[in-house]
């Protein structure tokens, strides 16, 4: 966008004279700064001089060792660098913004659009700044006209190649072809014979394929490779026939895949689902978080009106980096469909018909008073945020009932310590480990995110993982050490070959999938797994290598908040079951004359069981917290307004409580904040971890036998885990296409 | 105006190779009187004036590739007789540092064509090891179109190169050489094969190479056809299994080349003459050619000449004198030339008047704007269609191109479109200052030097023979006015 706004201040003397302020630093024509890149203050004129130049995108830099730090001109400002930087770092360090397309900083250096040519003094050629390394007192010159040339020559024939469809492209507004070829192209083509074209691939129901707008930059085959882990993608052929293809026909099978559509450069790979539907500018970015697994994502929620039309990563380098996974970015479309409208009441002949709020909430709470306080009984979905599960708590206790929980947290879980149930080291501190052991879990499925951090790890340090579950999908190299409990116990009584590597480890990480939250024996498999934390040294005051991998966005925050009874066994003597949005929960053994409560945004498995339905808002469209599996609570943004007559979920309790005369003590977000605030004070502390404490000693040793059944995968398909991917047709798609059977 | 001028001297110098044309094996310094440098071109003051002022007619005994035509045994046995593997032992045993130094002191320049001193190209590999292998890398990858040196040196001396190699090997502290060669090159790969089979069974490599107690291997690698598998970076990708495109400069291939271990990529005949140089001593290598441009040279002569050739001679042989005294003369007589390509096809090619009286050395070349490059000189007479066969060079090229950077992708398949125009006059006049743009927006912005490449061979065009390109876009200009007035 910086360049755009530079190339429009540059080259449109009309446009010019309706700025408010006139250019005043005109010779510097590619800078840019971070405050540019607000919407506010984008039209500031740049200071004279001296130029204090903010550095592009607000880069940091970090010089662990002074002594390495070197010092480097950029156009004549002197900028103090670390080693081994290369000169386009120093350059936006510098606050000069060099124009690039294959060059991408989560990916290796491939140098090949040669978009990024400066001048160094005393270098014959125009160098790539990409790939150069800054050489202490290197004279790095950006905006002379030899650079200017080499880009303007370079941008030539990038667009020589490239059809002029940008009003029938998905990337129109949002292209870097397009917004480089404002700044820094010729004003006129002088190519006039026939343009290249080549045919489109097919990779899949989420990646639209124009392969005629490819300017082979490759970044999309090194995101393949080097982050999702899969060697789909390639390059074929040579010279001006090269094309980016899968080397055979087959489709991309990654959970990452959708990540190549925002790193494409040009409209070469767009969002298949997206294909035509809007254009960006139409767009309202709404900043908020991703509830379709435990990891929390920062996403922003891009809609039109009363519709979200797509979902797009944001940066978290503690949590996602810069990617998402497909089910995260193409799931919304489930939140359009087999949405619940108005309360309904299911009436004798077994059909649910529309009611008012007030009919609806009436009869719950007539049921509610007719049963036995012990046969009331609540659960909460996964998708439930902290501030419903707080008044569904506080709602049933007030009735009288204890039994509150929350799906997949499974019998009695032991939410008595934070670090228990948490994944202490970090999404980031995994990148400090140098073995892993993963016990029942398969990071790939069950958190995508931390998979890809997994990965990194392994690809740039060559840590060893093991693991122990069901044979599954690795993307980087394993051990498979077997499949049930058995082989834990060995590596606890060190008979087992991988001791020695978890001993030698300095960081050594174990992660227990919260699959086995289900288990009957799972104090005994967590008993075991914290005697093998003891044996290797994975907890220290310095290094906290235990942890849990939890798999939905509500776990975390339930188990903050003490939502620990155990559903399974009042199930049975149920006779008023509250789901708020739990469609995972067995409910065959619920006695027949249960009154069952459905509260939630769509018509899913236990809307088939529900007597009442009771709509409320998706995450889409209200604010809530979240606590993600890490710890790190976050706050979910309203993008879009609600559907029909939905409310949201700690809204509908509230007044539920009301009728049902136990009034709760608050009627605002803040004050449903305030009672939090005495129970789980951590869920308040936005977008921070609370720093887990060690834990080893203090829990009383474990009775239990672990039972010889081996782990079972806890997520079947990936694709569709919850009631929001669930009613996503682009999610059935791929479950039918990609899904390994 | 320049072809005005030389239009006298042409005429003296052709007057004095007819009186002298008949003497060939007595004249190898009858020439003395002619400057080494032309008169019109100015080029950069010349090195200081050599005691020898004319070069050229190399002596039998001072030959390198005594069996370059394969009359004799290529095999150990002839290549034995011939000096091959004698005292090989004793210049390993003398050192890494001593074969530097003395490659130094040759003045040997890289034949692959750029023409980097070897000396100092070796002296570049790490002395001390830190636990990487070091290797060095043959480039037999002979692609430039006509370049045929290096498979004389193969299928007729194949244990020249074989000896050179360990040589070079403990030159640059090398466990083992990889020889990549052309997968065209059948013959040239099965006599290599053969010969190192010999060598191996001789024990003058492997293990305990020659008895000297350094273990040395060779190993013949052959590439699949790809002219850019030629780039060193390339090279050692597809020597690794990988998709032939070059590598990132830096890290140059000494610090990380094949498999990420020390690696020095050299030619063929740079290799070849090493044992030779070594053996007869840096001075007597250094006696020939100008200063800074020393030794002798396998030129390939091809084209319109009476006797195409591949022939070792004294570098800074003019070119004239190389033609007239190896190739029976340009194809209808001196004055039928039309353009010369001194350097395989990638440098500009030389009109007439040049030709004349042009050094065939790197910085007599260089100052006339061309470049000595592989010594492949391609000879066009009158007969030619010069726009022609650029343009089929600009073919060659985007067929070639890896495809990898931006500016040589597009810009040479861009180069051969508007060439096959120009061919046909179908052109604006604009277009010839566009072409021209376009070639310096490809030249040194790319990855590796094809995109050089590519481009220098129409500069050279546009540079002499622009009237040429501007008859033929008035020609058709006018042909279709007619045409249009007639219909």
């Amino acid at each position: 966008m910086g360049f755009l706004l530079h190339a429009l201040r540059r080259s449109k003397p009309l446009l010019r004279s309706h700025l408010p302020h006139p250019p005043s630093n005109a010779l510097r024509w590619i800078s840019s700064s971070a405050a540019l890149h607000g919407p506010a203050s984008s039209l500031d004129p740049a200071p004279v001089d001296p130029p204090p130049k903010a550095p592009v995108g607000g880069a940091r830099v970090h010089i662990p060792n002074p002594e390495d730090a070197i010092e480097v001109f950029v156009d004549g400002y002197p900028v103090k660098i670390p080693k081994g930087m290369t000169v386009l770092q120093a350059c936006e360090l510098a606050g000069v913004d060099i124009p690039r397309f294959c060059y991408h900083s989560r990916l290796s250096i491939a140098g090949n659009c040669r978009m990024c040519l400066v001048e160094v003094e005393k270098s014959p050629k125009p160098v790539a700044s990409c790939a150069m390394p800054a050489l202490p007192g290197m004279k790095i010159k950006t905006n002379t006209p030899v650079a200017k040339k080499a880009r303007e020559g370079v941008m030539e024939f990038l667009l020589m190649n490239h059809p002029l469809d940008c009003p029938i492209c998905d990337q129109g507004g949002e292209c870097d072809l397009q917004d480089q070829s404002m700044a820094f192209g010729a004003d006129r083509g002088r190519f006039t014979e026939m343009k290249r074209s080549v045919v489109d691939k097919n990779l899949g129901p989420l990646v639209k394929t124009v392969m005629t707008r490819c300017i082979q930059c490759t970044r999309c085959v090194r995101f393949a490779t080097e982050i999702a882990g899969v060697q789909d993608l390639g390059i074929l052929g040579r010279g001006s026939g090269e094309e980016i293809g899968t080397y055979v026909e087959k489709l991309m099978t990654s959970e990452l895949s959708g990540n190549v559509i925002d790193i494409c450069p040009v409209g070469a790979l767009t969002s298949k689902p997206f294909a035509f539907k809007a254009r960006n500018w139409e767009l309202k970015g709404t900043e908020t978080i991703d509830v379709t697994d435990a990891v929390g994502s920062n996403i922003r929620i891009d809609s039109r009106g009363p519709e979200v039309m797509r979902i797009v990563p944001r940066l978290n380098e503690d949590i996602n980096e810069e990617w998402i996974s497909d089910k995260t970015r193409f799931c919304y479309d489930g939140l359009k469909r087999q949405r619940l409208n108005d309360p309904m009441i299911r009436g004798p002949d077994g059909r649910f018909k529309a009611v008012t709020w007030r009919d609806a909430l009436a009869v719950v709470a007539e049921v509610a008073h007719q049963v036995k306080r012990e046969e009331i009984v609540g659960i909460s979905g996964k998708l439930s945020d902290a501030e419903s599960m707080m008044a569904l708590k506080d709602f049933l206790n007030k009735m009288g009932s204890d039994n509150v929980a929350c799906e997949g947290n499974g019998v009695s879980p032991n939410a008595d310590l934070r670090p228990n149930y948490l994944l202490n080291t970090n999404i980031a501190g995994l990148e400090n480990a140098d073995a892993f052991l993963l016990v029942g879990t398969q990071p790939r499925v069950e958190a995508p995110m931390v998979n890809a951090r997994i990965r990194k790890t392994v690809r740039a340090t060559q840590a060893k993982v093991a693991y122990i579950g069901p044979p599954t999908d690795f993307n980087y190299d394993h051990q498979h050490l077997g499949t049930g409990p058995s082989t834990l116990l060995e590596i606890a009584e060190g008979r087992h070959a991988f001791c020695s590597t978890l001993k030698s480890a300095k960081n050594p990480v174990i992660i227990v999938g919260a699959g086995i939250f289900e288990r009957e024996d799972k104090d005994a498999i967590l008993s075991v797994v914290e005697t093998i934390a003891k044996l290797n040294n994975v907890v220290r005051s310095d290094w906290n290598g235990l942890n849990v991998l939890l798999l939905n966005a509500a776990q975390a925050a339930a188990l903050d908040l003490g939502l620990v009874s155990n559903p399974n066994e009042s199930i049975q003597s149920a006779k008023f079951l509250y789901l708020m949005g739990a469609d995972d929960v067995n409910l065959e053994k619920l006695p027949d004359d249960a009154f069952v409560v459905y509260q939630g945004h769509h018509g899913d498995k236990s809307v088939y069981r529900a007597n009442v339905i009771l709509p409320s808002s998706a995450f889409s469209e209200k604010e809530g917290t979240y606590e993600n599996t890490e710890g790190c609570s976050q706050w979910t943004v309203p993008a879009v307004p609600t559907v029909g007559d939905a409310r949201d979920d700690w809204k509908i309790i509230r007044a539920l409580s009301e009728v049902a005369g136990f009034c709760l003590p608050y009627d605002t977000l803040t004050g449903v904040r305030a009672r939090i605030k005495t129970v789980a004070p951590n869920l308040l502390n936005v977008d921070d971890r609370e720093p887990s404490t060690v834990t080893l000693d203090m829990k009383p040793s474990c009775g239990q036998q672990m039972s010889p059944e081996p782990f079972r995968a806890a997520v079947e398909n990936f694709y569709m885990t919850d009631s929001i991917s669930r009613a996503s047709k682009i999610m059935a798609q791929c479950s039918s296409i990609l899904s390994k059977k | 105006m320049a072809p005005l001028k030389n239009l006298s001297s042409v005429y003296r110098a052709e007057l004095v190779h007819r009186f002298k044309g008949c003497g060939l094996t007595s004249a190898s310094r009858s020439f003395s009187t002619q400057a080494p440098t032309t008169g019109n071109i100015q080029p950069p003051p010349p090195p200081p004036p050599p005691e020898k002022t004319h070069f050229g007619g190399l002596k039998d005994e001072d030959r390198i590739f005594t069996n370059l035509y394969g009359i004799h045994d290529p095999f150990l046995k002839g290549a034995m007789k011939r000096g091959d593997w004698y005292k090989t032992k004793d210049m390993v045993l003398k050192g890494s540092d001593w074969i530097v130094n003395e490659m130094k002191k040759s003045g040997l320049r890289g034949r692959g064509g750029a023409g980097f001193p070897s000396g100092l190209k070796w002296s570049f590999m790490p002395k001390v090891s830190d636990g990487r292998p070091s290797y060095l890398v043959v480039n037999a990858d002979e692609s430039e179109p006509g370049t045929c040196k290096d498979r004389e040196i193969m299928r007729h001396d194949p244990h020249k190169l074989l000896e050179g190699c360990l040589i070079a090997g403990v030159g640059m502290r090398a466990t083992a050489a990889y020889i990549y060669i052309r997968g065209e090159y059948v013959n040239e790969r099965l006599n290599l094969e053969k010969a190192r089979k010999e060598a191996y069974q001789a024990g003058l490599l492997g293990k305990n190479a020659c008895g000297s107690g350094y273990d040395f291997d060779v190993h013949i690698h052959y590439g699949a056809g790809a002219y850019i598998c030629g780039e060193e970076t390339a090279l050692l990708e597809s020597l690794e299994g990988k998709q032939g495109k070059p590598r990132l400069k830096p890290p140059f291939p000494a610090n990380a080349g094949l498999y990420g271990c020390p690696t020095t990529v050299t030619n063929v005949e740079t290799v070849a003459v090493s044992p030779t140089i070594l053996r007869r001593g840096p001075e007597w290598f250094a006696s020939f050619g100008r200063k800074n441009n020393s030794g002798t040279k396998l030129f390939c002569i091809s084209g319109h000449v009476n006797k195409p050739c591949t022939v070792e001679e004294e570098m800074s042989i003019p070119l004239k004198e190389l033609l007239e005294r190896h190739c029976g003369g340009v194809r209808g007589g001196w004055d039928n030339l039309l353009a010369v390509i001194p350097g395989g096809s990638s440098v500009p090619l030389l009109p007439k008047h040049i030709c004349d009286d042009v050094l065939m050395d790197y910085d007599a070349l260089k100052a006339v704007q061309s470049g000595l490059g592989t010594a492949a000189v391609v000879v066009m007479d009158k007969s030619t269609d010069v726009v022609d066969a650029i343009a089929r060079l600009s073919y060659f090229y985007k067929h070639e191109s890896c495809g990898q950077c931006t500016p040589c992708r597009e810009g040479t398949g861009w180069l051969w479109m508007i060439m096959e125009r120009l061919k046909v006059g179908n052109a604006k006049l604009e277009e010839i200052d566009m072409l021209q743009e376009v070639t310096k927006q490809i030249e040194g912005h790319t990855i590796c030097a094809l995109g050089d490449a590519a481009a220098w061979p129409v500069q050279g065009l546009l540079r002499h023979f622009r009237p040429e390109l501007e008859r033929r876009i008035k020609e058709r200009a006018q042909q279709e006015l007619l045409e249009a007035a007639a219909a």
